[in-house]
């Protein structure tokens, strides 16, 4: 990585001497397209979660069904078994039905827009927040940065999940459950926010701690920039690597979270589920022998979470930024 | 050393500190005490007169102060369910769920020292490879979905293991009681700690291979093949001590993480734990159980932590003890 870090604009007065080239083809000769091209894992990993997020994005498109349209459901068509279950299935609900009589497959991709969304939500919370202190403490160092970083220290001590189970149980008994359910959406994305900012804070304070003795740090405080646009104008864009690379795999924690929760009863309700909802709802059945309900949106949980976590090792690989150990 | 011990204690102190604040804002604003004593038939004056007889009124100071003092005593309220001193009713389910933990550590303990020893010695090996695309495969399960698909394949399909509860017990001391001790108690045992030991096992398969292929690149492994040494002997006495000074720091912060998955864990397999307890007060509004939970889970937490990073203190030499820079 050169030592600047202006992004080349493409200069219209074109001197013969370098005539920048644009982003795409610098993108394309990169050492990131070139591994690509060879790792038949990222291409299969990327496709499909290229495919999750068409599913996602266009959900009211793809479903058959609306699932929270109370007048498209009849209760009389509940926990019908898969149409290429031997079982009687019925033609209309290929996945069959879950406990309410919701089309499963409609079910599943609005799922999966909400399990998204929070997952990336969450994750942007976390980067703002984590990217902040993170370059706040690196940067000033000294006594700011080690009262952050004790407290980022005491934060990952206590799990995520006991923080959100904690917080969320707390809220949900003093909201009671009718005002929770509508503002859950919102809680998971704050609590899995901001329980999670230290892996950010921790990576962005290393890789600017290694930055800040280069040489155009310096060069940028003798021009006399203030303290914080070369904060985040200069170093941060040369910590961009190891935060592409935590991003994947905090997103696929964040979704791992979410389910968690709604499993739990704290997450989604029932009546707008997300994919862990919808697994817990089928556990109830499950005894009885209804095991679509919930092995299927287990089945594309699991495949979701896993491309992310094979996009993210890949992208380590590649960009191979030194993380924060431990 | 004196230093760094008296710094950890601090930081220990500071930190159930704020748990205790936590803790009381809970008590303070979660549910009314009054109702649950006298119901709702009592008049306006009468209650004001009991919420001043009670300190309900005092400013928020008192209150906290009288809430630290029980607190020391081990008073931490009278659950409204179970109408018994909560910290009683959790330290009865503490047992059921250290055993869980306990069950998964020792799982964890003899599967990854050898899986990441190995995937690290022969990393090219066809049988490392599937290592570790399978730990990458069980990253990626929630903890809840690897529960139900043992109860779904193993008790439900195959009727092989009970799928619910903990089975027969032994009444050991202090009233603890023990499924270790009978086969019946094992059996339930089996499920609810793979599942809990599921969520860590990738992890410190990975962190012991990423580890020991570290070592082996360092300077007194190279010299010990110098020598001339057995093999074996530079894989587990040499390399393998330095492996796991890394580990047990991370170790020591997943015991406390696995005590949170314990409430997943027994949710699923309805096992009469702490964390099963503490949904139900959840559900329950139970508010003097849901503030011991807190506080004694806080106190495991804490208490993992400041054992393990001292004992990293003792066991590692080049660590920083008194915080110099």
């Amino acid at each position: 990585m050169s030592t600047t870090n202006q992004t080349p604009t493409p200069n219209p007065v074109a001197t013969d001497m370098d005539k920048a080239p644009s982003l795409w083809e610098r993108f394309k000769d990169s050492h990131v397209w070139h591994s690509f091209t060879r790792d038949r894992v990222a291409q299969l990993s990327l496709t499909i979660f290229m495919g999750y997020v068409i599913m996602a994005l266009f959900a009211p498109v793809i479903a058959p069904f609306d699932p929270y349209d109370p007048t498209q459901i009849d209760i009389m068509n509940s926990e019908l078994p898969p149409s290429w279950d031997e079982d009687m299935g019925d033609d209309q609900f290929w996945l069959g039905t879950d406990a309410q009589g919701r089309d499963l497959w409609s079910t599943i991709l609005y799922g999966t827009r909400i399990s998204l969304t929070i997952g990336i939500c969450a994750v942007l919370l976390q980067a703002t927040i984590g990217i902040i202190i993170g370059l706040i403490a690196g940067y000033r160092g000294g006594r700011v940065d080690s009262i952050l970083m004790r407290f980022a220290d005491v934060q990952l001590s206590f799990s995520t999940m006991m923080v959100a189970i904690v917080v969320l149980a707390v809220f949900q008994a003093s909201f009671g459950t009718e005002l929770y359910q509508d503002l859950a959406m919102l809680m998971l994305v704050l609590v899995i926010g901001i329980a999670e900012w230290p892996q950010y804070a921790r990576t962005i304070r290393a890789s600017v701690l290694a930055e800040k003795k280069k040489e155009y740090v310096d060069a940028a405080r003798v021009m006399g920039l203030g303290q914080i646009r070369i904060m985040f104008r200069h170093i941060l864009p040369n910590t961009l690597s190891p935060i592409l690379v935590i991003s994947t795999v905090q997103v696929a924690n964040a979704i791992i979270s979410e389910a968690s929760l709604s499993f739990l009863g704290l997450g989604m309700p029932v009546s707008q589920p997300s994919l862990g909802s919808l697994i817990s709802s089928g556990f109830e059945y499950i005894f009885s022998g209804t095991w679509w309900i919930t092995v299927i949106p287990g089945l594309v949980l699991v495949v979701l979470v896993l491309v992310m976590n094979l996009l993210g090792d890949w992208l380590r690989d590649v960009l191979n930024p030194k993380l924060y150990k431990g | 050393m004196i230093a760094f011990f008296i710094k950890r204690l601090a930081q220990a102190i500071v930190v159930m500190f704020v748990i205790s604040i936590i803790s009381f804002s809970i008590q303070d604003n979660l549910g009314d005490p009054l109702r649950e004593m006298v119901g709702q038939s009592v008049s306006e004056a009468e209650r004001q007169q009991l919420r001043d007889e009670l300190g309900l009124n005092d400013p928020f100071l008192v209150q906290y102060g009288r809430f630290v003092k029980n607190a020391l005593q081990g008073d931490l309220g009278t659950s409204y369910f179970f109408k018994e001193p909560a910290l009683d009713v959790i330290l009865a389910k503490l047992p059921a769920t250290l055993e869980l933990v306990f069950g998964a550590s020792l799982i964890i303990i003899f599967l990854s020292v050898p899986l990441g020893v190995y995937s690290a010695i022969n990393p090219q090996s066809l049988f490392s490879k599937a290592v570790m695309g399978l730990s990458i495969v069980g990253i990626s399960v929630p903890v809840f979905l690897t529960a139900i698909g043992l109860i779904y394949l193993f008790a439900i399909e195959l009727n092989w293991m009970p799928s619910y509860g903990r089975g027969e017990t032994v009444d050991m001391f202090w009233g603890w009681e023990s499924g270790f001790f009978t086969a019946d108690g094992l059996a339930h045992l089996v499920l609810p700690c793979v599942s809990l030991a599921s969520i860590m096992l990738p992890l410190f398969i990975r962190l012991i291979r990423a580890e020991m292929m570290e070592v082996l690149q360092s300077e007194y492994v190279k010299f010990a093949w110098a020598k001339g040494l057995n093999p074996r002997r530079i894989y587990f006495l040499h390399a393998l001590k330095n492996t796991m000074l890394p580990v047990i720091t991370v170790g020591g912060v997943q015991i406390g993480t696995m005590v949170a998955y314990t409430i997943l864990t027994e949710t699923v397999f309805q096992w009469p734990g702490m964390g099963f307890l503490f949904l139900e007060a959840i559900n329950r509004v139970d508010t003097p159980l849901i503030v011991a939970y807190l506080i004694v889970v806080g106190a495991i937490f804490v208490i993992t932590n400041t054992i393990v990073d001292l004992v990293y203190g003792l066991v590692n030499p080049t660590v920083n003890l008194a915080g110099k820079k």
